[in-house]
C-alpha cells in the first residue's frame, strides 16, 4: 500500500483517471442534453461503437486523427438522424429503441471490422500536447513540471475538448433560447408547445447534440487505445447513460461522475499493478464501480428530480 | 471469399517465419531464428502434405498475430487451405461449427481452444469417421478420434525473461486469462527474469483473452509505474505493445511473431509451429490412426521457435547468452516450469 | 382486417430488416439468395438443426416470455444477462453441492436453484425502483455488470474445476453430474427437455397474466399505477414481483443454458456474451416481435433461434461474420416499436374508410404501456 501514496504514483494515477474520464464525458454530455429535452438514449454504446470503428479505420487508412474524429462525429450525426426519427417523429418506445440501436451498433461495427480489418492492428494514438506535430515543443517544459505537468499538460486535445464541454454545454443549456427551450420540452412539453416552441424540432436538434457527442466519444476513445475490436467501449455507453442520472442532469455534476468513475478504474489497475490487489480478487475489484454507481443513485434518486417528460413521447391534443 | 482474403492478406503482410527461417539456416538447431530487418513478413505456402480435407475452428481472428495465426500460418507451411470458422468466443457456437463440419465430412477437424474441451467429448465419438485435433491440452480424454497439442510455452518464456532481465530491472506482465498456454508462458517468463537478477515482474492478468482496450489500460499502469520492459500473450496483447511503442519500452512477444504488431520494439516471439505436430497427425490419420496422442511443442522438437527481431538491436553478449539458455534447456539443464 | 394489419407490421418491419440484411451480404461479395439458403439449410437442414435451432430459441423464449411480464407491469428489464448469469450460478451450485441425489429430486432443485438466483437478480433492481425509486433501467444494467464478475471470481476461484487447479486453469467448473442434464427427448439430436419446459413456461406467464388476481395486479399497476394504488392494490409489491418473476425466467434460461449445453459445464470466457450469447438482449427482441404477449413470443423465438443458428452457418459457408445476425435484431427492434405509428396510421385509415369507430390513441403519460396497447391488434385479450 505504501509504494502508492507516494507523490508520483498519486500523480500518475491521477492523470490516468483524467484521460478514462474523457469518454465517458463527452457521451455523458450528450445524454445530458437529450434527456433535459425529455429524450432518453439508450443507444449511446452502439453509437460510440460505430463512432470508434469510423475513427479507427479511417486513421488505419489515411493517418489522419484530425479526419478520424470528424469521422466519428458523422456517424453521430447520421446515428442521430436516425434515433430522431424514431423516437421524436416515431413515437417508439425510448428504452427499447435504444437498445435496438446498441445491438445494431454492437453488430454492424463488429461486422465491418471483421470484413474491412480482421484483427486488431494497432494506429497512432491520440497525440498528447507535447507530441503534437509542429508545436509540440513549447509544450515539453511544461509536461516536466512537477504534479501539474502530468496532470494539466500531458493530454491529448479531445481530454482538453470535453472538460472545455462542461460550461459550454452549462452556458447552452441555462443561457440560450435553444437550451431554455430543450428544459422547456423536457419538463412540460405541452405548456412549450402552447407557447409557440416546436417540441419535435427542438428535440429533433437535442438528440443530434446528443449523439454527436456519442460519436466522438467512441472516436476519442479508440484513438486514445489506439485500436479497435468487437465491443471495443464494453458499456461505458450504458455508464454514461447511468452517470447522468448520477449527475442529476447538470454538466458540472456529470463531469464529477465522470471523473469518480475514471478515478476508481485508475486505481483499480494501479493496484493490481501494485499487488495491492491479490490476483484472485481483482474480478471483485472490477464489480465496485457498477456498485458505486447503484448506491450513488440510491442516495441520489430521492433528491434529484430529472426532466419531468423524460421518456414520455409527445402528442399534441 | 473470406478465406481467400485471408490468404492475400497473409501473403501480403504477414511474413516472418519462412524468411526468418531461411536467415536462421545456419543453425544447428531450428529452434532459433533471426528475421531480416525489413524483410516481407509472409509465410511461404509449403507443399501439401495431404488431401484430406481440414476444417479449422478457432476462437479470434485468422489473422490475430496470436493464437489463432499461429495455427494458420503452420497450416500454410504445410500446403493446406482449411475452410476457417474463427472469431467463435461463444463455446456453443464454436460446437455447431465442428459438428456441422463433421457432419459435411471434412476428414480433419481442428478445434483450436481449450474450452472446446467439453463440447468435442459429446461430438468426437458421433463421428467415429472423423479425425478431431485439439488444443491447447494435454490429454485426449480417452476419445480413439482426438488428437491433442500443447506447447511448452514456459521454454519460450523463460528465454524471453531471460532476455528481459539484461535490459530491465523492472518488468511488467500482462497476462490474460490466468489459463492454458498464457498463464506457463507468464510463469516461465518470471522465472527467466529473475534467473537474470531481475526482480519478480508484475504480473496482472485482465482476465480476458480478448479485450485490448484492457490490456491497453494495464500496460499503461505498468508503464507509469516505471517498468523497462513489457511482455504478454493473448491477441488482446495488440493493446499493451501500443503502450510499449508510445513508452518506447521493448516487447517480448509470444505465440506468433508480433513484429506484426511493432517492427522496432518487439525484441523476440516464441513462435508457435504446430506444422512439426500437425505432419506427424496427419501421417498416423492417413495410415488409418485417427488419434489418441497427445503431442508437444518444445524448443527441442522444433515446435518452438524463437525469432529475434533483425531490426531490434539486441546486444550481442544478451544474444549469445540467451543462446546458450536455449541450448541449456534443450539439454534439461534449465527447469523452465 | 384491423387484426391482419395488426399482425403485418412487425413481419414488414422483418422483412425490411432482412432487405438490409441482403444488401450487406451482396456488399460483401455474395449472393443473397445462397446467403439465405445457407441461413436455411443451417436451421432448418437436418432434424438435429431444428433441434438446434429450438434449443437456441430456448434461452431467447424464457427470457422474452420474463420480458413480457415486467412490461405489462410498466417495468424495463434490461438486466436478463445478469439474471441467466445468476441462476446458472446457483443452479450450478446446487449440482455441484449434491451430485449423487437421484436425477428424479436433484433435477427439480436445480431448476428451483436457477428460478431463485434469476428472481434475486431481478428483485434487486425491483426493490430499488419501488423503495429507492432507482430507475430500473440503470440498476439492470449495473446488475450485469457485477453479476459477470460475480461469474468470474466464482469461475476463477471457488467453484474451478479442480482439476484446472494444477493444469491449465480455465475459469470452468467440473463437468456436473448426468443427475442434472436435461434429458434429450429424441434420441441423436440434441432436442432436450428444456424445449417443452420454455414453451410450458410462456404458456403458464399466459395464464397467470390474464386468468389470475396477481396478474390482474400486475398489468393494473403497468396500465395506471395512480388507479391501481386508489383500488387498493400495492403499487410497490407488485413492481418487485414482476421484476422477480421477470428475473426467475430469465434464471431459467441459465440453467438450461448450462444443463442443456453437450459440455455440461459452465465456463466463462470473461464477458457475459461468451456465456449467455446475449441472450439477455435478444429475448428483448423476441417478445417485442412476439408483440409483448407470451404466446406470440413461442413462434417468435424461434424465428429469432433460426436466425441465430442460420448465421453460424452463414459464417461456416459463405464466411460472412454472425455479427451481421446481431446487428439485423437490433433494427428489427427499431422497426417493430416504431411501427406502432405506422400501425396506427393504417389502422384509422382502414377504420375511416369503413366507417367503424376508431380507438382513441395511447395516452402519452405511460410509454411502455404504449408497446403494451399497440399489441392489442393480435392479442387474445387486451390489457385490463
Amino acid at each position: 500500500m505504501s509504494q502508492f501514496f507516494t507523490l508520483s504514483v498519486l500523480t500518475a494515477t491521477l492523470a490516468t483517471a483524467i484521460k478514462f474520464a474523457v469518454p465517458y464525458l463527452l457521451a455523458s454530455l450528450g445524454e445530458t442534453i437529450g434527456q433535459r429535452s425529455g429524450v432518453l438514449n439508450l443507444g449511446v454504446d452502439g453509437i460510440m461503437l460505430l463512432g470508434a470503428f469510423g475513427a479507427y479505420y479511417t486513421v488505419l487508412e489515411t493517418d489522419s486523427h484530425l479526419l478520424g474524429l470528424a469521422v466519428g462525429l458523422i456517424i453521430g450525426l447520421l446515428m442521430g438522424l436516425l434515433y430522431a426519427v424514431v423516437t421524436v417523429f416515431l413515437h417508439a418506445q425510448q428504452g427499447i429503441s435504444g437498445i435496438g440501436i446498441f445491438l445494431f451498433g454492437l453488430g454492424f461495427s463488429d461486422l465491418l471490422f471483421q470484413e474491412l480489418v480482421g484483427s486488431v492492428k494497432p494506429v497512432k494514438p491520440l497525440p498528447t500536447l507535447d507530441k503534437l506535430p509542429g508545436v509540440g515543443g513549447i509544450f515539453e517544459p511544461l509536461v516536466d513540471i512537477d504534479i501539474l505537468g502530468p496532470l494539466v499538460f500531458d493530454h491529448d486535445l479531445m481530454t482538453y475538448t470535453a472538460f472545455l464541454l462542461v460550461p459550454v454545454v452549462t452556458w447552452l443549456l441555462n443561457k440560450t433560447t435553444f437550451g431554455m427551450n430543450v428544459r422547456a420540452v423536457g419538463e412540460n412539453p405541452q405548456a412549450a408547445d402552447s407557447l409557440g416552441v416546436s417540441v419535435a424540432r427542438t428535440r429533433f436538434i437535442a438528440i443530434m447534440f446528443g449523439c454527436v457527442l456519442a460519436g466522438l466519444a467512441g472516436a476519442t476513445l479508440a484513438l486514445q487505445l489506439a485500436v479497435f475490436q468487437h465491443n471495443l467501449t464494453n458499456g461505458i455507453g450504458f455508464i454514461a447513460v447511468a452517470l447522468v442520472y448520477f449527475g442529476a442532469w447538470q454538466p458540472r455534476w456529470v463531469m464529477a461522475g465522470a471523473l469518480l468513475y475514471g478515478l476508481v478504474t485508475a486505481t483499480r489497475l494501479r493496484w493490481q499493478s501494485l499487488d495491492i490487489i491479490p490476483q484472485g480478487a481483482s474480478d471483485i475489484a472490477a464489480m465496485t464501480p457498477a456498485i458505486i454507481t447503484i448506491l450513488a443513485l440510491v442516495l441520489l434518486a430521492s433528491r434529484a428530480r430529472g426532466p419531468a417528460a423524460l421518456t414520455k413521447p409527445f402528442t399534441r391534443h | 471469399m473470406r478465406v481467400t482474403r485471408l490468404l492475400k492478406l497473409m501473403a501480403v503482410l504477414f511474413a516472418i517465419s519462412l524468411t526468418a527461417a531461411a536467415c536462421g539456416g545456419d543453425d544447428d538447431s531450428a529452434s532459433v531464428t533471426t528475421s531480416e530487418c525489413g524483410s516481407d513478413l509472409g509465410v511461404e505456402k509449403g507443399d501439401s502434405v495431404t488431401d484430406l480435407s481440414v476444417a479449422l475452428v478457432a476462437p479470434s481472428a485468422a489473422d490475430d498475430v496470436a493464437f489463432t495465426q499461429s495455427m494458420v500460418d503452420s497450416l500454410t507451411r504445410l500446403g493446406i487451405e482449411p475452410q476457417i470458422t474463427d472469431g467463435t468466443f461463444v463455446v456453443e457456437e464454436a460446437a455447431a461449427a465442428i459438428r456441422g463440419y463433421a457432419e459435411d465430412g471434412v476428414n480433419i477437424v481442428i478445434a483450436h481452444g481449450t474450452q472446446y474441451g467439453g463440447s468435442l467429448a459429446e461430438i468426437a465419438p458421433d463421428f467415429p469417421e472423423t479425425s478431431f485435433i485439439w488444443g491447447t491440452a494435454t490429454d485426449t480424454q480417452g476419445l480413439a478420434n482426438v488428437f491433442a497439442y500443447h506447447p511448452e510455452a514456459d521454454q519460450g518464456g523463460y528465454v524471453n525473461g531471460y532476455i528481459a532481465a539484461g535490459l530491465a530491472g523492472d518488468i511488467g506482465v500482462v497476462g490474460p486469462v490466468e489459463a492454458g498456454d498464457a498463464v506457463a508462458y507468464v510463469e516461465g517468463f518470471a522465472k527467466g527474469a529473475q534467473a537474470n537478477g531481475a526482480s519478480a515482474p508484475s504480473i496482472v492478468y485482465t482476465g480476458s483473452f480478448s479485450d485490448v482496450a484492457l490490456a491497453t489500460t494495464t500496460a499503461q499502469a505498468h508503464a507509469d509505474n516505471g517498468v523497462g520492459a513489457l511482455t504478454g500473450t493473448s491477441q488482446s496483447a495488440v493493446g499493451a505493445v501500443t503502450v510499449a511503442t508510445a513508452n518506447d519500452l521493448p516487447w517480448f512477444g509470444t505465440q506468433s511473431n508480433t513484429e506484426a504488431w511493432s517492427t522496432d520494439l518487439t525484441v523476440a516471439s516464441q513462435v508457435y509451429h504446430w506444422d512439426v505436430v500437425l505432419k506427424d497427425m496427419i501421417e498416423q490419420i492417413e495410415g488409418g490412426t485417427l488419434g489418441g496422442e497427445a503431442m508437444s511443442l518444445t524448443l527441442e522438437n522444433g515446435g518452438l521457435v524463437m525469432e529475434f527481431n533483425g531490426c531490434y538491436d539486441l546486444d550481442s553478449d544478451i544474444r549469445d547468452a540467451a543462446e546458450g539458455v536455449i541450448e541449456d534447456i534443450i539439454a534439461g539443464e534449465i527447469s523452465t516450469k | 382486417m384491423k387484426r391482419l394489419v395488426g399482425a403485418s407490421v412487425p413481419l414488414l418491419a422483418a422483412l425490411v430488416a432482412f432487405l438490409f440484411g441482403a444488401i450487406m451480404i451482396l456488399a460483401l461479395g455474395e449472393n443473397p439468395l445462397s446467403g439465405l439458403a445457407a441461413m436455411f439449410d443451417g436451421a432448418f437442414g437436418t432434424g438435429d438443426r431444428i433441434a438446434a435451432t429450438a434449443v437456441r430459441a430456448v434461452p431467447l423464449l424464457l427470457v422474452g416470455a420474463g420480458i413480457t411480464i415486467a412490461f405489462r407491469a410498466n417495468v424495463i428489464n434490461i438486466g436478463g444477462e445478469g439474471q441467466i448469469i445468476a441462476g446458472a450460478l446457483l443452479s450450478t451450485v446446487v449440482a455441484l453441492t449434491i451430485p449423487d441425489t437421484p436425477k428424479i429430486i436433484l433435477l427439480p432443485l436445480v431448476i428451483l436453484g436457477g428460478l431463485i438466483g434469476g428472481a434475486i437478480w431481478g428483485a434487486i433492481p425491483g426493490v430499488l425502483k419501488a423503495y429507492a425509486s432507482v430507475n430500473e433501467i440503470l440498476s439492470t444494467i449495473m446488475l450485469n455488470i457485477v453479476a459477470v464478475q460475480l461469474m468470474n471470481y466464482l469461475l476463477r476461484g471457488p467453484m474451478i474445476d479442480p482439476i484446472e487447479v494444477d493444469g491449465s486453469r480455465i475459469p470452468q467448473t467440473e463437468r456436473l453430474t448426468d443427475n442434472a442434464a436435461l434429458p434429450t427427448l429424441i434420441e441423436g439430436t440434441r432436442l432436450h427437455l428444456g424445449v417443452p419446459i420454455a414453451i410450458l413456461a410462456a404458456i403458464i406467464v399466459y395464464i397467470i397474466l390474464w386468468r389470475t388476481p396477481l396478474g390482474f395486479r400486475l398489468r393494473a399497476v403497468g396500465h395506471n399505477p395512480d388507479a391501481a394504488r386508489a383500488a387498493g392494490i400495492s403499487v410497490e409489491r407488485n413492481i418487485v414481483k414482476a421484476l422477480a418473476m421477470s428475473g426467475a425466467l430469465s434464471g431459467l434460461a441459465g440453467v438450461t443454458l448450462v444443463f442443456g449445453s453437450e459440455s455440461l459445464r459452465m465456463v466463462t470466457d470473461g464477458g457475459s456474451a461468451g456465456f449467455t450469447g446475449s441472450a439477455g438482449f435478444n429475448g428483448i427482441v423476441a417478445a417485442l416481435f412476439g408483440a409483448l404477449h407470451p404466446l406470440w413470443t413461442i413462434p417468435s423465438s424461434f424465428l429469432f433461434g433460426a436466425l441465430l443458428t442460420g448465421a453460424t452457418e452463414l459464417q461456416r459457408e459463405l464466411q460472412i461474420p454472425n455479427a451481421l445476425a446481431i446487428s439485423l435484431n437490433g433494427l428489427i427492434v427499431l422497426f417493430v416499436v416504431s411501427s406502432d405509428k405506422v400501425r396506427e396510421w393504417l389502422a384509422r385509415r382502414l377504420d375511416s374508410s369503413t366507417g367503424q369507430p376508431i380507438n382513441e390513441p395511447p395516452s402519452a403519460d405511460s410509454p411502455p404501456d404504449q408497446v403494451a396497447t399497440t399489441s392489442s391488434g393480435n392479442d387474445p385479450e387486451t390489457v385490463a
